[in-house]
């Protein structure tokens, strides 16, 4: 009798947690799912905010979550891919070089996100942009301030052990006997590298930039003093440009606005276009996982 | 005498970190001959296979010590470059190891690299270096196809073909047909004969009825030292020593 109490207590303690979880995500999807859709126009889309932002849509801030993740895969991508090419193709598994970097990319993703926006406020805004402003500009502010291009750079850094390990991955995936191959025919190990390997993990960059991507979209803490703005009609129209985003956009206008019930739908529509923008990249890294998988075992 | 020879080994020993896998080799490999090197599983023939082109470079704990001499040339000399060594000497490994390229593309690929950008140029190697491998009237209407999509012959075949198509003058092989099947083998076999009219093949085979009917020479490798080396037909027929005897009468390994 009593086993069998414990038995039953055990059952419903598992099963509730295990609910819980699932409750919370149909939850929120459910909220945000109802209270977005109904809300969502094409002029909200293509508009910019009006009326205090009680209105009017929410055209600049998808522009300025897109230019901020594509500078930011400009800058990411390429380091992110040699840092990989490096760990994989030049030092050992076991060396102490190797070990020193994963132990590195790993502390860095453990790093929490608004750390990463004090950091790119201190080096990249303060010591870089205004070291920039007291050389060439006589101490005026143009680089030394937030911007569309410290805030990517900021993001890129966090966004860089998902790329790292991503493309390391990939290359594990690449067999050494096509690497000999190479070699064996006089290519050298550069050569082997760029016509071999890398076209071979072709896919685990990709996957790597998406995930990155859609972790850089939804992030807001390293934008915050780096270069995301409150309200610009504008688009960015260079890279000393300050850019509204798509998370933050949600932060000010539930707690920043002067009048947050007003703006209520405008923060549920903005959710689901974030929430549908972060789902899709993350099923198309999904997609090309299993797409590279599948080739790897062939 | 010297004429003859195309490689020599002198006094080479091998450590992969403490373990010793060569031992004093002295092994001399005659022009536009199949050398064959037999001997059982972990005894040191394709440790000593990949001396000769350097590619146990790439092994991190072999160090080695001692002379191989390409044309006269230490190959581990510090004049040496392995990448421009390996034009010269190529390779055809175990398990057939296609780029994941169109037939075409696996052929071209070593002659790119080495600075032949004319189509027509490259057409009429890929055209030259199939044949050379007898595989030219099987594919030839398919070259786009992927190499990864032939059989298991065939990919090795093609493997032969993207070696000579950078024009090498040594040939490598390293258990070329281990993996295949008896009527795949045979062809390989033949090819073998047809090719070292061009080239030196250097051979190494657990296969010993494969020794004796491709090679002009074997030498018999074991525990890392070479224990006897001498024409196919001798060393099959009537051994100098004792262990080669037990080893091709199939009293170990």
């Amino acid at each position: 009798m009593n086993k069998a109490w414990k038995g039953r207590a055990v059952a419903v303690a598992t099963g509730g947690s295990a609910f819980a979880t699932i409750g919370a995500v149909v939850w929120i999807l459910a909220t945000i799912g109802i209270g977005g859709w109904q809300n969502l126009t094409w002029e909200f889309l293509t508009q910019s905010p009006k009326q205090g932002m009680t209105e009017g849509g929410i055209f600049p801030a998808i522009v300025g979550t897109f230019l901020l993740v594509l500078l930011m895969s400009i800058a990411g991508v390429p380091i992110g891919t040699v840092t990989a090419i490096y760990l994989n193709e030049y030092v050992g598994r076991q060396s102490k070089v190797g070990r020193g970097i994963r132990f590195a990319v790993n502390t860095l993703s453990g790093i929490p996100a608004i750390v990463f926006g004090l950091f790119g406020l201190g080096f990249f805004i303060q010591f870089v942009g205004g070291g920039i402003d007291r050389i060439a500009n006589h101490g005026q502010l143009v680089w030394g301030q937030p911007n569309i291009l410290w805030a990517s750079l900021t993001m890129a850094f966090l966004t860089l052990p998902v790329m790292i390990v991503s493309v390391e991955e990939a290359m594990k995936n690449v067999p050494g006997e096509l690497r000999e191959a190479s070699l064996a025919l006089g290519a050298t190990r550069l050569e082997t590298i760029w016509k071999i390997v890398l076209p071979q993990s072709a896919s685990g960059i990709l996957t790597g930039a998406i995930l990155a991507i859609s972790r850089g979209a939804g992030e807001v803490a390293p934008i915050l003093f780096t270069g995301a703005a409150y309200f610009l009609p504008d688009l960015p129209d260079g890279l000393t440009s300050q850019f509204m985003h798509l998370g933050y956009h949600i932060y000010i206008m539930s707690t920043q606005s002067p009048d947050v019930d007003a703006t209520r739908p405008i923060q549920f529509a903005t959710t689901f276009v974030l929430l549908a923008l972060t789902f899709t990249l993350n099923f198309l890294a999904v997609l090309l996982r299993w797409h590279m998988r599948r080739r790897a075992i062939r | 005498m010297t004429e003859d020879i195309k490689i020599r080994a002198k006094d080479l020993n091998l450590h992969y970190g403490q373990k010793q896998a060569l031992r004093d080799i002295d092994l001399d490999i005659e022009r536009n001959r199949v050398t064959a090197l037999i001997g059982p599983s972990g005894c040191g023939k394709s440790t000593f296979l990949r001396c000769l082109n350097r590619m146990n470079d790439l092994i991190e704990s072999a160090s080695i010590k001692g002379r191989v001499e390409v044309d006269g040339m230490d190959i581990y000399g510090s004049d040496i470059d392995p990448v421009l060594l390996r034009r010269k000497v190529g390779m055809i490994f175990q398990k057939s190891n296609p780029f994941p390229k169109s037939i075409y593309e696996n052929i071209a690929y070593g002659p790119r690299i080495h600075g032949i950008k004319d189509k027509r140029a490259l057409d009429e190697i890929v055209e030259r270096s199939l044949r050379g491998a007898a595989l030219w009237d099987e594919v030839k209407d398919e070259l786009t196809k992927s190499g990864m999509a032939l059989s298991g012959g065939q990919q090795q075949r093609l493997c032969i073909a993207r070696a000579i198509a950078v024009d090498p003058e040594v040939l490598l092989m390293d258990e070329p047909a281990s993996a295949l099947d008896p009527i795949a083998t045979a062809k390989i076999e033949e090819l073998i004969w047809q090719l070292k009219e061009t080239y030196t093949i250097v051979i190494v085979t657990h296969s010993m009825h494969q020794a004796s009917r491709v090679s002009d020479t074997t030498a018999f490798f074991y525990m890392g030292e070479m224990v006897e080396m001498g024409p196919t037909q001798k060393i099959f027929t009537s051994p100098s020593q004792k262990r080669t005897e037990d080893y091709i009468t199939g009293r170990f390994g």
